[in-house]
C-alpha cells in the first residue's frame, strides 16, 4: 500500500513540489484513471494490467491538455498566485466529479475479476495478496526510471531550471509551456499507473479521489517539496504508518497517524523529510 | 494618519450601516421561506468568509482547516445543550473560547511553518478533528447529535415556525465580524498583519512581533468563525461530524473572501453575496438528482473567476491603492 501510495504522490510531486504548482484536482486525476480502466475492462475485457500502458498515455494526455488549458493561466496570475492555484485545480475537480457523477453515476463499481484479483501468493510463509504486490513492483520501477529521469536526462535539467528561472531558460531556447505540458503529463501518467492498479482492489465511484488526495499531499509534504526521492520515502513511511496505526486504533482511525507523524515530521524540519524548499 | 485614509474608513462605515438597515429591512418584503434560507446562509458565509479573512487574508497565514473551529463551535454548543442543559448562548461563547484556544495553542508549532507545508497542516488537522469526532461516542460518532426541539425561545435560541430570528442573528454575526475586521484594520494589529503578510522577515527586523501577531490573528478569527459554527448547528438542529467539520467548510468559507478579494474589507461580503446565492441556486435547481450538474455549474464557475480574476471581484473597483496604510 505505501508503494502505491509513493506512486500517487510521486506524480504529484513531480506537479506540485517540482513545478511549484498546487493541483488539488490530483485526486480526480486518479478517479479517470480508475474509471478509464474500469471500462477498458467491462467494454473490450482488457486485464487492467494490460491496460494500465493505455490509462498511463491517456492520463499523459489528459495531463498535458490540463496544463494547457487551465494551468498555464493560473500560473500567470500576478497576485495570490497559490490561491488561485489552489482554487482553480479545485473548481476542476468539482467539474470532474459533476462529470463523473453526470456519465457514470454516483454507483459504486468494482473490476469483479481480473488475473490479479482476490489471489494471493505465498513469500517464505507470508501470504500476500498479489494485486498489491505488483503495485509494489509497478511503483519501484516507474520510481527508478522517473528517478533516472530527471536526474540524467537533459528534459529533467529543463524541467527543474524552469522552475528556477523561467526568464532565463527562455534564453537558452527552452519552451516553458512544452516543459511544464510535459511534466504535467508526466505527473498524471503516473498516477493513471496507480489508478489502473487500484482499480483492481478498490471500488470506483466518483468521490474516491478526493480519500487518496489528501494522503498524497501530506507524502509529498512529508518527503518534502522539491524532491522526487522524499515523495518515494514518504509513500513508503505513509503505508507503515498506516498499517502500525490500524494494529493499534480501530481501522477508521488509521489516518490519523499518518496526519500526527507529518505534524511531527514537519514541527520538528519545517521542510519536509528530504525537502529543499 | 492621512486624510484619505481616514476619510475611506469613515465612507466604509456609512456604506456597511447602510447596507446592515437595508439588509435589515429585507425580510418585510420576502417571506417566501427558500429565499430566506438562502439570505441566512448568504449572511452567515459573509460573517465566516470575513473572520477567516482576518487570518488568512490580513495576516497571510491561508488556512484550509477553519471546518476545525467551525466544527468546535457546533459541537462545543450543542453537548452542552444537550448533555448538560446549557443554554446555547453561553455554549457560543464557550464553543469561541475553546476554539481561540485551540487556535493558539495549534499556533505555537504551526506559525513555524511557512507556505505549502503551513496550509497541509491545518488541513491535516482539521481532518483529524473530524476522524476523532467520528469516533467519540459520547459525542454521538458518525450519528451526530439531533438538538431537541421544545418550541420556539430566545433563551434556548431555537425557532420552528419563523425563519426570521436566525436571520437576524446571522445579520448581527456578518456586522460584528465586518467591524472586528474594520476596526482592527486600522490599528496596531492590522499594521502589523500586513507587515507579516509581505515580508515577515523584514517585519521582525523592524520590531514587529511576528509570532504573537500571528497568534492574535488565529484566536479572534477562530473565535468568530465558532460563533458562527454554533449559529449554524442551532439553525439547522442537527449536526454530525461531516456536515459541520468536513474539509469543504473550509473552503466554502475561503471562496467567498478569495473571489471578493482576500485581504480587503469588503472582499467577503461581495463574494459571500454573489456566490452563495449562485451555489443555492444551482443546487436547488440541479442539485438532488444526483446528476452532478450542480457541480459541475459550481465548479466551471470557480475556475473562471479565479482565472478571471486573481485579485478578486474587488480589484474592479479601482480604488486608491492603500497607501495610506503603508506610511
Amino acid at each position: 500500500m505505501g508503494l502505491l501510495y509513493g506512486l500517487i504522490a510521486v506524480g504529484l510531486a513531480l506537479i506540485f513540489g517540482l513545478m511549484d504548482v498546487t493541483n488539488f484536482a490530483h485526486g480526480e486525476f486518479l478517479m479517470i484513471a480508475m474509471y478509464l480502466s474500469f471500462f477498458l475492462f467491462a467494454f473490450f475485457a482488457i486485464d487492467p494490467l494490460l491496460s494500465a500502458p493505455l490509462v498511463a498515455a491517456a492520463l499523459f494526455v489528459f495531463g498535458a491538455v490540463i496544463y494547457l488549458l487551465l494551468v498555464r493561466f493560473a500560473m500567470r496570475a500576478k497576485a495570490n498566485a497559490g490561491m488561485v492555484q489552489i482554487f482553480t485545480t479545485f473548481g476542476l475537480a468539482i467539474v470532474m466529479r459533476g462529470l463523473a457523477q453526470y456519465f457514470f453515476t454516483p454507483d459504486y463499481r468494482s473490476i469483479p475479476q481480473s488475473w490479479l484479483g482476490g489471489k494471493t501468493i505465498s513469500i517464505a510463509g507470508i501470504f500476500l495478496p498479489e494485486p498489491q504486490l505488483v503495485g509494489a513492483l509497478v511503483s519501484i520501477v516507474a520510481f527508478a526510471g522517473l528517478y533516472l529521469f530527471i536526474h540524467r536526462t537533459d528534459f529533467g535539467r529543463a524541467l527543474e531550471a524552469t522552475r528556477e528561472d523561467p526568464g532565463a531558460v527562455a534564453l537558452v531556447g527552452i519552451d516553458k509551456n512544452r516543459v511544464f505540458a510535459f511534466g504535467w503529463g508526466l505527473g498524471a501518467a503516473l498516477v493513471g499507473l496507480a489508478g489502473a492498479i487500484m482499480a483492481v482492489f478498490f471500488y470506483i465511484y466518483p468521490d474516491v479521489g478526493a480519500s487518496f488526495a489528501l494522503i498524497a499531499y501530506v507524502t509529498v509534504a512529508l518527503g518534502g517539496f522539491g524532491s522526487v526521492f522524499g515523495a518515494f520515502a514518504g509513500g513508503i513511511i505513509v503505508g507503515l504508518v498506516e498499517a502500525v496505526t490500524a494494529l493499534v486504533l480501530p481501522p477508521s482511525l488509521k489516518s490519523v497517524g499518518i496526519y500526527a507523524v507529518y505534524l511531527l515530521v514537519v514541527f520538528i524540519r519545517p521542510r519536509g523529510l528530504f525537502g529543499s524548499m | 494618519m492621512d486624510k484619505n485614509f481616514a476619510a475611506r474608513r469613515r465612507r466604509d462605515l456609512i456604506i456597511a450601516a447602510a447596507l446592515a438597515v437595508i439588509a435589515a429591512l429585507t425580510p418585510l418584503f420576502v417571506k417566501d421561506v427558500v429565499v430566506q434560507n438562502i439570505l441566512i446562509l448568504t449572511l452567515m458565509y459573509a460573517g465566516l468568509s470575513q473572520s477567516w479573512n482576518i487570518l488568512s487574508g490580513y495576516c497571510g497565514q491561508i488556512s484550509l482547516g477553519h471546518a476545525l473551529y467551525f466544527g468546535l463551535g457546533a459541537y462545543t454548543t450543542e453537548l452542552l445543550f444537550t448533555k448538560f442543559g446549557v443554554l446555547p448562548w453561553f455554549g457560543m461563547l464557550a464553543g469561541g473560547v475553546v476554539s481561540a484556544l485551540i487556535a493558539m495553542g495549534l499556533g505555537y508549532p504551526f506559525f513555524r511553518l511557512r507556505g505549502h507545508y503551513f496550509v497541509i497542516a491545518t488541513i491535516v488537522i482539521a481532518e483529524i478533528g473530524l476522524l476523532l469526532f467520528h469516533n467519540w461516542e459520547w459525542a454521538g460518532a458518525a450519528m451526530g447529535i439531533t438538538i431537541p426541539i421544545r418550541g420556539d425561545s430566545w433563551l434556548k435560541f431555537q425557532f420552528a415556525r419563523s425563519k426570521l430570528p436566525y436571520f437576524y442573528f446571522a445579520l448581527l454575526l456578518a456586522c460584528v465580524a465586518w467591524f472586528v475586521t474594520w476596526w482592527l484594520e486600522d490599528s496596531k494589529w492590522g499594521f502589523w498583519w500586513r507587515a507579516v503578510k509581505d515580508n515577515p522577515d523584514a517585519a521582525e527586523s523592524l520590531g514587529v512581533d511576528v509570532f504573537n501577531s500571528k497568534m492574535g490573528a488565529a484566536a479572534v478569527s477562530a473565535f468568530l468563525v465558532a460563533v458562527g459554527g454554533s449559529f449554524y448547528a442551532q439553525f439547522v438542529s442537527y449536526i454530525d461530524p461531516e456536515s459541520v467539520m468536513g474539509f469543504q467548510f473550509s473552503l466554502l468559507m475561503a471562496l467567498p473572501a478569495v473571489l471578493g478579494g482576500i485581504g480587503t474589507l469588503w472582499g467577503p461580503v461581495l463574494g459571500a453575496a454573489i456566490l452563495i446565492p449562485l451555489t443555492e441556486i444551482t443546487r436547488f435547481k440541479f442539485g438532488g438528482s444526483g446528476s452532478g450538474v450542480d457541480l459541475i455549474i459550481y465548479g466551471t464557475l470557480i475556475v473562471l473567476i479565479s482565472l478571471a480574476l486573481p485579485r478578486g471581484l474587488m480589484s474592479l473597483f479601482s480604488r486608491p491603492k492603500k497607501t495610506g496604510a503603508t506610511r
